[in-house]
């Protein structure tokens, strides 16, 4: 059973349509993983281990049926619960919404389901994904399978986890301004962002709608690209969702793996995003990537994105600003629940206000009144309106940068994962583990993260950021897919390979 | 509440100038709402038609409705208005439990339709021309029904219902520019405004435009500036005034009660005030600044609209005749008076009257019965007149007192054989026997029968003394049981009686 665990979700498909493997074999070694490590790690918020084992059998008989399925049907698969689910609670992470069963699944859930992948269940979040390290989840921190000590990353910190320690090979995310990839960096799995509008919104609790993007976790770029082909495409529900016809990004990420394939590739690295305020370790597992592809054929060039100085600042003004307008329905009315006040008249105001003074948590509050401030009359020019101004500028940045060069690279975060309480109490430094991520929220374009290493200082994963223009996702692909096939041919393994023994259950109770 | 003091109306406008200003919804009557799939329709089991979206779940999103748009662009374009080359949607923030995601979709910076003008005839003649500012989308709320305590109002309630049935239903809000020079005619010019922006509504099609079920609604903001003052006075807001008479009440008692406040060295306060019906007074609603802070910001959700010029021209050469344009033609067209026009738009059957009279019926003749007969009956049973009858089975009615088929008594109990369903005219005439006896022979019968019965009568008018031919003609009509045509009667009795001989007819 371990070893189908360790499978990455292509080499499981492969076995489950050879007919090697059924699809309640593979689900069943995955629960019986989360069983053994989970409750020390804590990714999960919800298994739906039943559910997910008659879907299994369910799959396993229509293939039995000689019924023609898709690459994927038959994996199992783990949902970030900003995901709404039918059959699942959702709670994104929040009190609020403790208990809430959605009358609906969110368009990405809907095609995992029609695609025959089997849901596992939930995973933990910083609260309304407010957050770069999962510990502003209402329901408890997740910890880091490389270093229980440690985050996990924010704020997909469960989907990242989950994955890393082999609860599931694949995952969903989301990503506002960094929370796909930068838990995949401190993890050492992949994520990507997809281009702002190729995959559906429509039933991911809305952050900051502008930034918004799901995008899928994985241990290997081809099985980001398996996910994505799944999930991607044009969804009528989502006003924002591209009409674009899409190519397959498996099919980009196979032409990655071509002898040749980095040759003459146009490499960006973002000088304002390297240097000073990233750890030692993470630059050098990043100048190494960079020799290593410059070695195999690739053109490395320096472009500067000036603006980026101002994304941070900017970032704070327009994804508060949103969020205080998405977040205003968490109101006990129709969902969620209600807290009556101790004392005063019980007015819808005054439930209202009580239930969301206990069911939202401190970063939550902090954003909310944020944001209603940007927005203020008075303030709006200020703040939300040069917020917009900026992030017109980094478009810019970005549209000169790839005039020059095919694709952009930078370290994911600028460090390894850091130690729970860390950054708890001083916001800012929490807000600029996602200084690397950011940018490609504000200005639409899709970035991946994958791993590039150990740092040598405290042997934590380094995530190598890959981005390139809108709408050429399948661009991160091929590449992405090139220097990972580069990176553990180097190695000799792969990254997952060094991670620490993840049989925690036994050792770990208590001890922390 | 203590009923506030009101100044004579005309000392009022002695003393001040009013100065008015109308925001008017109109609610449109798209298939599905404004965002989302789910029906527009008004009467539906509480909370039925509804989704994620319209109520403001977790992960709902918006997905715009070009119906709604489409209707939106041609009610400005009617009233005039520029269409915005590029327009988008915002976010107006405030809490209340009818507003299922705690902001309404709406415009601000860049409406839809902007830039227009309505022309409205008061019934003195005087020409009113109302400048429009804006003319932008919007969704509604859904619905509070607040339970017990006694008035059905929020104060004293124990709990409210809401129901989100009409949560996401597509509005136009209809902004017009300050309105000066009002003088004594600022409450009818309240009046006629509001009804043709309904009558603009109902034209094109693109409303129900029925206020009594808030199709449409107005708000109409007053104020008074002391005569030759050049500074403007506090207004107030008086919401949802829902009748067209309502309307003319409110702004004439808004004028009366601010004038009374300012004359008595009060002030006005800047607030929004709820219209009572019953009492036909307004009260103190919220105090309003302009201030107040929606904080809007452009909906992210949405991307922004940019209408073609070519759609819009091609919306532009839909629309149908201005209803003021189109009263005029028709009332010379009909060659009515005055009053017998204005009877018909009062009573909202000019469009049956023109179907009817294009079913070939005489303009005197539709109106007769449209404004007789029909609204009779129409009253009676509580509907509408124009939903008793078809104007094709009017006019095919009507043909047949033309005919002289049928006399104006006969036509009467066919028209309510149609409106019982039994058929067209001419079959229930068919199945009740209702036609005039036309039958010179039969009628020829009965009168001599009678003449022979009454022989001091034929020798009356043998004598010259037609008059005494009443009798003759009143017993043969009853014995053809009143379906006969008296005056063809009347001459049949007197040619009957100078050639009959006295005894022995035959």
């Amino acid at each position: 059973m371990t070893e189908l665990i360790r499978l990455t979700a292509a080499e499981l498909s492969s076995r489950l349509q050879a007919g090697t493997v059924s699809a309640v074999e593979a689900t069943q070694a995955h629960l019986d993983q989360i069983v053994a490590v989970d409750t020390d790690l804590h990714a999960f918020l919800h298994v739906a281990a039943d559910a997910a084992l008659a879907t299994a059998a369910r799959i396993d008989a229509r293939r039995a049926a000689g019924e023609k399925l898709g690459p994927l049907a038959g994996v199992p698969i783990a949902i970030k619960d900003v995901l709404t689910t039918l059959d699942m609670p959702t709670t994104a992470g929040s009190k609020i919404l403790e208990g809430w069963v959605p009358p609906y699944d969110a368009t990405v859930v809907a095609r995992l389901r029609a695609a025959d992948l089997i849901p596992l269940g939930k995973t933990n979040m910083d609260e309304f994904a407010m957050g770069s390290s999962t510990e502003h989840s209402a329901y408890g921190v997740t910890r880091n399978p490389w270093d229980r000590d440690r985050i996990p990353g924010g704020s997909g910190g469960g989907s990242a986890a989950a994955v890393a320690s082999f609860q599931a090979p694949l995952a969903l995310g989301s990503d506002t301004g960094g929370s796909i990839r930068q838990p995949a960096a401190v993890t050492g799995s992949v994520g990507v962002k997809p281009t702002y509008g190729a995959v559906s919104r429509y039933g991911a609790i809305a952050l900051a709608s502008s930034l918004d993007q799901v995008g899928p976790v994985s241990r290997t770029v081809f099985d980001a690209a398996l996910l994505h082909d799944v999930i991607g495409g044009h969804d009528p529900l989502d006003s924002t969702s591209l009409t674009d016809a899409w190519p397959s990004m498996a099919a980009a990420a196979t032409a990655g793996l071509a002898d040749g394939a980095l040759k003459g590739v146009r490499v960006g690295v973002i000088k304002e995003l390297s240097g000073s305020g990233f750890q030692a370790g993470v630059t050098q597992r990043f100048t190494e990537t960079l020799a290593l592809l410059t070695a195999a054929g690739a053109e490395i060039t320096e472009v500067s994105a000036p603006n980026f100085e101002y994304a941070v600042a900017a970032y704070y003004l327009i994804l508060p600003a949103e969020a205080s307008s998405n977040l205003a329905r968490f109101d006990s009315v129709r969902f969620g629940i209600r807290v009556d006040p101790a004392e005063g008249s019980l007015t819808s105001e005054h439930v209202m206000a009580a239930t969301r003074e206990a069911g939202f948590g401190p970063e939550v509050k902090r954003r909310i009144i944020l944001g209603t401030y940007a927005l203020s009359t008075g303030y709006y020019d200020a703040y939300y309106g040069s917020a917009q101004k900026v992030r017109t500028l980094i478009q810019r940045d970005f549209a000169a940068a790839f005039e020059k060069v095919d694709i952009l690279v930078s370290p994911s975060a600028p460090t390894t994962a850091f130690k729970f309480g860390e950054k708890l109490e001083d916001p800012m430094a929490m807000y600029r583990s996602d200084i690397t991520t950011i940018p490609a929220n504000l200005a639409g374009v899709p970035g991946m993260s994958i791993p590039i290493g150990l740092a040598p200082e405290d042997g934590l994963p380094v995530g190598l950021q890959i981005m390139a223009p809108a709408r050429a996702d399948a661009r991160l692909y091929t590449y992405g897919a090139a220097i990972e096939q580069l990176l553990e041919a180097t190695w000799g393994h792969t990254m997952l390979d060094q991670a620490p023994a993840l049989a925690l259950a036994t050792t770990a109770k208590g001890a922390i | 509440m203590a009923k506030p003091e009101l100044m004579d109306y005309d000392k009022a406008l002695e003393l001040f100038e009013p100065v008015l200003g109308f925001e008017v919804h109109v609610e449109l009557n798209t298939k599905t709402k404004m965002f989302c799939g789910c029906a527009n329709e008004f009467g539906s089991g509480a909370n039925t038609n509804t989704c994620p979206t319209c109520l403001g779940l977790p992960g709902g999103l918006p997905q715009v409705n070009h119906k709604a748009i489409e209707s939106s662009i041609r009610l400005g374009l009617a009233l005039g208005c520029e269409i915005a080359e590029h327009s988008r949607f915002a976010r107006k923030n405030y809490f209340y439990p009818d507003t299922a995601k705690n902001f309404q979709t709406s415009q601000y910076d860049d409406p839809i339709c902007h830039d227009g003008s309505l022309t409205i005839e008061l019934e003195s003649g005087r020409l009113v021309t109302v400048e429009i500012e804006r003319a932008h989308m919007e969704d509604d709320a859904g619905k509070l029904t607040h339970m017990g305590g006694s008035t059905g109002r929020i104060q004293g309630a124990d709990y409210s219902l809401v129901d989100y049935n009409r949560g996401g239903v597509p509005l136009v809000e209809i902004v017009t520019q300050m309105i000066e020079g009002a003088e004594h005619d600022a409450p009818e010019i309240g009046r006629t405004y509001v009804a043709g922006i309904r009558e603009i509504a109902k034209a094109l099609g693109v409303s129900n435009a029925r206020m009594e079920e808030g199709n449409v609604r107005c708000d109409a903001n007053v104020s008074l500036r002391p005569r030759g003052s050049k500074v403007l006075g506090t207004r107030t807001e008086t919401k949802n005034v829902n009748s067209l008479r309502s309307v003319e009440r409110a702004v004439r008692y808004e004028i009366q009660r601010q004038a009374a406040v300012l004359a008595a060295g009060g002030t006005i306060t800047q607030e929004t005030r709820h219209w009572h019906e019953d009492t036909g007074i307004t009260s103190a609603g919220r105090p309003k600044s302009d201030a107040d802070d929606y904080r809007y910001f452009p909906e992210p959700d949405l991307v922004p609209m940019a209408p073609s010029r070519e759609w819009v021209e091609e919306l532009r050469r839909t629309l149908p005749e201005p209803p003021a344009a189109r009263r005029k033609r028709l009332q010379a067209d009909w060659g009515f008076a005055n009053l017998e026009f204005q009877d018909v738009v009062n009573s909202d059957l000019m469009d049956a009257v023109e179907a009817t009279v294009a079913a070939g019926a005489s303009a005197q003749s539709a109106r007769k019965w449209w404004t007789g007969e029909v609204a009779r009956l129409a009253n009676a049973a509580g509907v509408a007149a124009d939903s008793l009858v078809q104007p094709a089975q009017l006019a095919a009615l009507i043909a047949l007192v033309d005919a002289g088929t049928l006399t104006d008594r006969l036509a009467r109990q066919v028209l309510e054989g149609v409106i019982a369903g039994e058929g067209t005219p001419a079959e229930v005439v068919a199945s009740r026997g209702l036609a005039v006896v036309s039958d010179d022979g039969a009628l020829i019968a009965a009168i001599d029968e009678a003449l022979s019965k009454q022989p001091d009568v034929l020798a009356k008018i043998r004598d010259g003394k037609l008059q005494a031919a009443g009798a003759v003609i009143g017993a043969v009509m009853k014995a053809m049981r009143g379906q006969a045509d008296a005056a063809r009667v009347r001459e049949l009795v007197l040619e009957r009686a100078g050639t009959a001989e006295s005894g022995t007819v035959e």
